[in-house]
């Protein structure tokens, strides 16, 4: 199993990012990974949780609507341009990026990056032949 | 070829109808001003006699009724005739309050008749047809309406009333109904029914009348090609007579209101003012022939259009657009008038939720227009690009839809309040 992304609408009202937040600790529930796509009136919480069925059973009593997304955690070389040549790789290969942003703290110089692509098949592949890793749910300490 | 069951009236000359109308009106309003004391009161208010209307021309100078005022005269004051000479009532409930109760003497249903008959020729029937008529019985006009416009044309007549669905349709195989009269949702109820049972073969339906309430053009080609028929509008209230005030011809293209019965009128809903032929606006009716409910100026708020170009089956009466909505929720926005009804079809055709909030406010002397909505599951997407999209193209249809640009809000589940009534729908701020 794949680590999956809790996609969650939020209607820009002051506030709801702070409910989420608040519900998430009420619940012992560590955040690896926060992200907000928005616009001026709403947006996409994007979150990676420790225990992701829980917190989306939670997030939906609570009334929320949010979608499991499939996304893949990528190790990229923490040094000038470590991103870029993943960028790189990646456009070499035609694959989309849909969207990325970064994993909390980071190990051993590396860091993590979250990314969500159009052919997660073909991008494990090409990450794998490119000698880049990737992060199981496991190292991420996701249940 | 087009037939008509009173080609020389149905095919009049403008000018011929005119005459009738000038002459039945001058009539009527004498027969009111001497026998509806409740009428005659308005006219006393407003300044006006018998004497000052000579004609069409002079029936803006009357004064409204509405259903306020039917509820108010309920049961007897509008009655222009005493009550001997009634022979029937039929009834409709209103929204609120009090039922609505209009009266017939024996020559108003005869002439109610004959409007339902032209009907029911003009949708091609004959005296070979069997008439189905599902439309309920009772104090609703449709079944006793259509029911004696059928006996005119000399269909053979099944009263089937409405309801109990698998005799409807025993009877339609069994007796070959050829013309089905009902509401186009009992229509759309009755086709797919047959297309469950998979007796299309068995059915000899050619053309069917649907009216009594708000139908789209999508629903009728879904009737007409489930069903293999030609499916024709019709329209009437209660208060006038009950359907058949107005009726489709073979151009499916309005409805010809019966003009030598009722003198049509399209009204700003706010003023009063009436508008030139073609406006939008809210359909007043004067009924001139009808001598036991002789309502004068009657506001329907239904908002239609009306229009006079010549219509290639040969009738020369006017016709009315299907009603767009109703007047008590018409919003007029930057000069434009916006109804919750259209907005609401635009939602469900783009897969949102019937349930919506419209707000309007001025902002810099300019009106504003928001939509707001809630975000389903179903809509819901991780990508944000998906959801602007998705935003974009309602704005889009929504500008189609109205002519004017409204801003979408797409909100969180569950903070519109889910309510039976229209009016919290809109919050006009601009009222405050
Ligand atoms: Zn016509």
């Amino acid at each position: 199993m794949g680590i999956h992304q809790i996609s969650v609408f939020l209607e820009n009202r002051a506030g709801q990012l702070a409910e989420i937040t608040s519900i998430l600790s009420d619940n012992k529930i560590d955040m690896r990974a926060i992200s907000i796509a928005e616009t001026s009136d709403y947006g996409v919480l994007r979150l990676i949780v420790s225990e992701p069925e829980r917190t989306a059973s939670i997030l939906l009593s609570h009334g929320f609507i949010l979608s499991m997304t499939p996304v893949v955690a990528v190790a990229v070389p923490d040094e000038p341009g470590g991103l870029a040549r993943v960028l790189h790789i990646l456009a070499e290969a035609e694959i989309d990026i849909e969207y990325m942003y970064a994993i909390i703290g980071r190990i051993a110089g590396r860091a993590y990056m979250i990314f969500r692509v159009n052919d997660e098949e073909k991008f494990r592949v090409t990450l794998a032949t490119s000698g880049l890793a990737t992060i199981s749910k496991e190292e991420l300490g996701i249940q | 070829m087009e037939r008509y069951y009173q080609p020389e009236i149905e095919c009049a000359s403008r000018e011929q109808i005119l005459r009738w109308q000038n002459e039945r009106l001058v009539k009527q309003v004498q027969h009111v001003w001497d026998s509806v004391p409740y009428y005659r009161k308005k006219m006393e208010e407003k300044g006006v006699t018998p004497a000052d209307i000579k004609g069409v021309e002079d029936l803006h100078k009357l004064p409204f009724l509405t259903k306020d005022d039917l509820r108010e005269a309920y049961p007897y004051g509008l009655l222009g005739k005493p009550l001997k000479d009634c022979v029937r009532i039929q009834s409709t409930s209103g929204t609120t309050g009090k039922r609505v109760v209009a009266f017939y003497t024996q020559h108003d249903i005869d002439l109610w008749e004959d409007c339902c008959a032209r009907a029911i020729v003009a949708a091609g029937g004959t005296d070979e047809d069997v008439c189905h008529v599902s439309y309920g019985y009772g104090l609703f006009t449709g079944g006793p309406g259509l029911n004696g416009g059928s006996h005119k044309v000399g269909c053979l007549t099944l009263p089937m009333s409405s309801g109990n669905t698998d005799r409807q349709l025993q009877f339609m195989v069994d007796l070959g109904s050829t013309i089905l009269c009902c509401t186009p949702s009992y229509a759309a109820y009755l086709a797919e029914c047959i297309h469950e049972r998979g007796i299309q073969s068995k059915i000899k339906l050619k053309a069917g009348i649907f009216g009594a309430e708000a139908w789209s053009e999508e629903m009728r080609q879904d009737i007409q090609s489930k069903l293999g028929i030609k499916a024709y509008d019709i329209y009437g209230l209660t208060e006038t007579s009950g359907p058949g005030v107005a009726f489709e011809c073979s151009a499916q293209t309005g409805m010809h209101i019966n003009e030598d019965h009722f003198i049509a009128e399209i009204i700003d809903p706010n003023t009063g003012e009436v508008l030139p032929e073609g406006s939008k606006g809210e359909l007043v009716f004067t009924s001139i022939t009808k001598e036991a409910f002789p309502l004068l100026r009657y506001r329907t708020r239904d908002i239609c259009v009306l229009t006079r170009e010549k219509c290639p089956c040969g009738r020369t009466h006017v016709k009315m657009s299907k009603p767009m909505g109703r007047s008590d929720d018409m919003l007029i926005i930057k000069g434009v008038n916006v109804f919750p009804s259209q907005i609401e079809t635009v939602l469900l055709e783009q897969g949102y939720p019937a349930n919506y909030q419209i707000i309007v406010d001025r902002v810099n002397n300019s009106d504003t227009l928001e939509v707001q909505v809630e975000m389903t599951p179903e809509n819901f997407s991780d990508s944000l690009a998906h959801i602007t999209d998705m935003e974009k193209s309602l704005v889009g249809a929504l500008k189609a839809m109205l002519g004017i640009y409204a801003k979408v809000k797409l909100v969180a589940p569950k903070t519109i309040a889910r309510s039976e009534g229209k009016a919290v729908r809109v919050i006009d701020k601009r009222k405050i």
